[in-house]
């Protein structure tokens, strides 16, 4: 439960996930926790490489078998852990009661089949119905996504749809067995704004409807201002900073949101230049000592460059940043 | 008030690709890639073009650069016609004109080391003629984009996407082009570097006093670079504007819709969100009239019937739309 009184549909707890390559061990993920509330919308914020997609495919079990392993941590759905389940039961639970939306809905759908087969036949999957009744549903789901023209677009194969028109027979999908958990990793990324502005107001139209708790995976701080109820900003496979959306924007507390912040160029100010985050970010295989940040941040002090700072609890958010450590304020730069 | 002369004017810029779906069929069919397009640039200025996907944006700025011949129109630079040039005129020019491309990593060659990479140039138009002055030249250019020197004898591999772009950008200036055609160039970069590299392109104008036509599919980006937009739409500028005035008072349909679908990272800032309909219609088959009429919600009779022609709205900003 948290300080609201909700109760989470899924949680994250310490979640380490690595990859084991040739150049070293890459700490994609790096104790990681969260929780998704339902009918509520986790946005998971950060730039290209610092572990979103790889923690969403950890909830999935989906990682690449040979080189990625879930190396500790819980992830809890219904009083049970996610990681302990045979594949079975995962397979079960994968598209039934947690689905995903990928940015690029070519990958998932199957070019060879028309888009109304590969709708019921997820249908048929999960519940027991009538060729007919599939094909019913189907249609129904392809109209509360607004597809114009259903029965026209039921027969039709996925390269005949625009981008948008794909993302949103990938949302039918994914709704078609009523999933608690939806899970969007740059849902529209490949988008154009104006088409991206449709599928976002599907996505929350359909969270309200349904009262799914929504992951949402994206690098634009735009969309996550519009569509989160709570953020987390990960940085090199840890999470930085979590807080509300408003707490978020309102008052950055980490360094590098604050950094994040200031360097997008934001459309209704006017502003003279941008700042910018120094230097880039740390290879995986080469990560510094201390706060991962600290080789970017202006507030760096000694402690930074030694120890890694544990999340500190202010207000119903949390920070991971010596900045708000006692021991950092009586330290000289 | 003194007219400056622009240093580049285009007139109904046209590029049509002609495709057909069948080899002997004998209608011949058409991608409209840019149809009719006008503006001018002024030395030392930006012009920011807009658009979504397919809207003509790259097609516009390889027709300028003749990278693909247009089919129609003229762009003047400095009053003379580009186009007008034969082969070996064109080349004498050519190092009047520049580009910078979305992705650096494709557009740099992986074998040459950075300083070969940015010296390319300056050799094949023997500008300037000995090796030693043109390696004089990488030395400075690294400077000005804020790469270390060493990192001449490095290959494009060993960088990260911000610093291959700083590459791509030393060897854009190669020839101190007076016009700079950037594509998207940092559409590929995460925010943190994409601040650095615009800024980079900021301070570059300022000190050498470039023009920038700069592409892009983000308008905040967008805004924050340029003097003029222009906002595309299925090959056609459909509204031109000095930002403030486009983004403070948008006349056309297309480019309030448009304005309003970007996510604004600031909670406190409400708006009301204009949904467009339906997907852009497919460019081989460009709407009758106005191309924005299927989308629009405004649209009357007159929008399937006549293409509108470009209004004045107030000086500098032009829009072409029946109904407001
Ligand atoms: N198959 C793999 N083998 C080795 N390392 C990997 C593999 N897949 C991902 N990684 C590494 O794991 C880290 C996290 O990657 P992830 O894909 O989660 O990033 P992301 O936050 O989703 O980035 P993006 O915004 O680019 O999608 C990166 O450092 C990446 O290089
Ligand atoms: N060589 C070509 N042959 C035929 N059609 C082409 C060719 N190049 C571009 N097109 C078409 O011309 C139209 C405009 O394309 P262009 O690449 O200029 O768009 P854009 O605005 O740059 O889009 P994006 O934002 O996706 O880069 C598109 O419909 C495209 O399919
Ligand atoms: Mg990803
Ligand atoms: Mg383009």
């Amino acid at each position: 439960m948290n300080p609201r009184g909700e109760f989470p549909v899924l949680e994250v707890r310490n979640l380490q996930t690595y990859f084991y390559t040739t150049r070293g061990i890459v700490k994609a993920v790096d104790d990681v926790s969260f929780a998704v509330q339902k009918g509520k919308t986790l946005g998971i914020v950060g730039e290209s490489g610092c572990g979103k997609s790889i923690t969403s495919l950890s909830i999935m079990r989906l990682l690449p078998a040979l080189t990625g392993k879930v190396v500790g941590g819980e992830i809890l759905f219904k009083d049970r852990n996610l990681l302990e389940l045979s594949d079975k039961e995962m397979r079960s639970i994968r598209g039934n009661d947690i689905a995903m939306i990928f940015q690029e809905p070519m990958t998932s759908l199957n070019p060879a089949h028309t888009i109304g087969k590969q709708i019921s036949e997820a249908i048929k999957l999960h519940k027991k119905t009538s060729e007919a009744e599939a094909k019913n549903l189907t249609l129904e789901l392809l109209s509360v996504v607004k597809i114009p023209n259903p029965e026209k677009r039921y027969d039709q194969y996925p390269h005949q749809l625009s981008g948008g028109m794909r993302q949103r027979v990938m949302i039918a999908m994914a709704l078609s067995c009523e999933p608690e958990v939806l899970i969007c990793d740059e849902p529209t990324t490949a988008l154009d704004v104006t088409i991206q502005a449709q599928i976002l107001d599907l996505i929350v139209e359909m969270k309200n409807k349904f009262g799914t708790g929504v992951m949402m995976i994206t690098h634009d701080l735009g969309v996550i201002a519009e569509v989160a109820d709570d953020v987390i900003v990960m940085y090199a496979g840890k999470v930085a900073e979590r807080a509300s959306v408003d707490d978020l924007f309102e008052n950055p507390l980490h360094p590098y949101t604050e950094g994040l912040l200031n360097s997008i160029p934001k459309l209704h100010r006017t502003h003279e230049r941008l700042k910018s985050i120094k230097g880039m970010m740390p290879k995986p295989t080469d990560l510094p000592d201390g706060c991962l940040f600290h080789t970017r941040c202006d507030y760096v002090k000694d402690i930074c460059k030694k120890e890694l700072p544990e999340e500190i609890y202010m207000g119903g958010r949390t920070v991971a940043c010596w900045k708000y450590h006692d021991k950092w304020k009586e330290q000289k730069t | 008030m003194t007219e400056q002369k622009p240093l580049v004017e285009v007139r109904n810029l046209q590029k049509w690709f002609s495709v057909s779906n069948h080899f002997f069929s004998i209608k011949q069919n058409y991608v409209k890639a840019v149809n009719g397009v006008s503006f001018k640039v002024n030395k030392g200025e930006t012009l920011g073009v807009v658009g979504e996907s397919g809207s003509g944006k790259t097609t516009l700025g390889r027709a300028i650069l003749r990278l693909t011949e247009p089919t129609g129109g003229e762009v003047l630079l400095e009053g003379q016609d580009f186009l007008k040039f034969n082969k070996r005129e064109l080349r004498k020019n050519r190092d009047s004109l520049s580009c910078i491309f979305q992705d650096p990593q494709a557009s740099l060659n992986p074998r040459l080391t950075v300083g070969d990479l940015i010296a390319d140039p300056m050799r094949i138009q023997k500008k300037p003629s000995t090796k030693r002055e043109r390696y004089e030249k990488v030395l400075e250019l690294l400077d000005v984009v804020g790469l270390n020197r060493d990192v001449m004898w490095r290959y494009p591999h060993e960088f990260s996407g911000g610093q291959r772009q700083r590459i791509g950008i030393a060897r854009a200036l190669a020839l101190s082009p007076k016009l700079v055609i950037c594509d998207e160039p940092v559409s590929a970069l995460d925010v943190s570097l994409q601040s650095q590299v615009l800024n980079l392109m900021d301070d570059i104008q300022k000190s050498m006093g470039v023009t920038y036509i700069f592409i892009s599919h983000d308008l905040s980006v967008v805004k924050y670079v340029s003097d003029n937009i222009a906002v595309m739409y299925l090959g056609k500028i459909v509204e031109i504007a000095p930002k403030e005035k486009l983004y403070d008072n948008p006349i056309h349909p297309y480019t309030e819709a448009l304005l309003s679908a970007i996510p604004i990272p600031d909670t406190k800032v409400k708006r009301t969100k204009i949904i467009l309909q339906g997907d852009i219609p497919n460019p081989m088959n460009i709407p009758s009239g106005c191309c924005f009429r299927t989308r629009c919600q405004e649209a009357q009779y007159i929008c399937a019937d006549t293409v509108p022609e470009m209004k004045e709205y107030s000086p500098g900003h032009f829009y072409a739309c029946h109904l407001r």
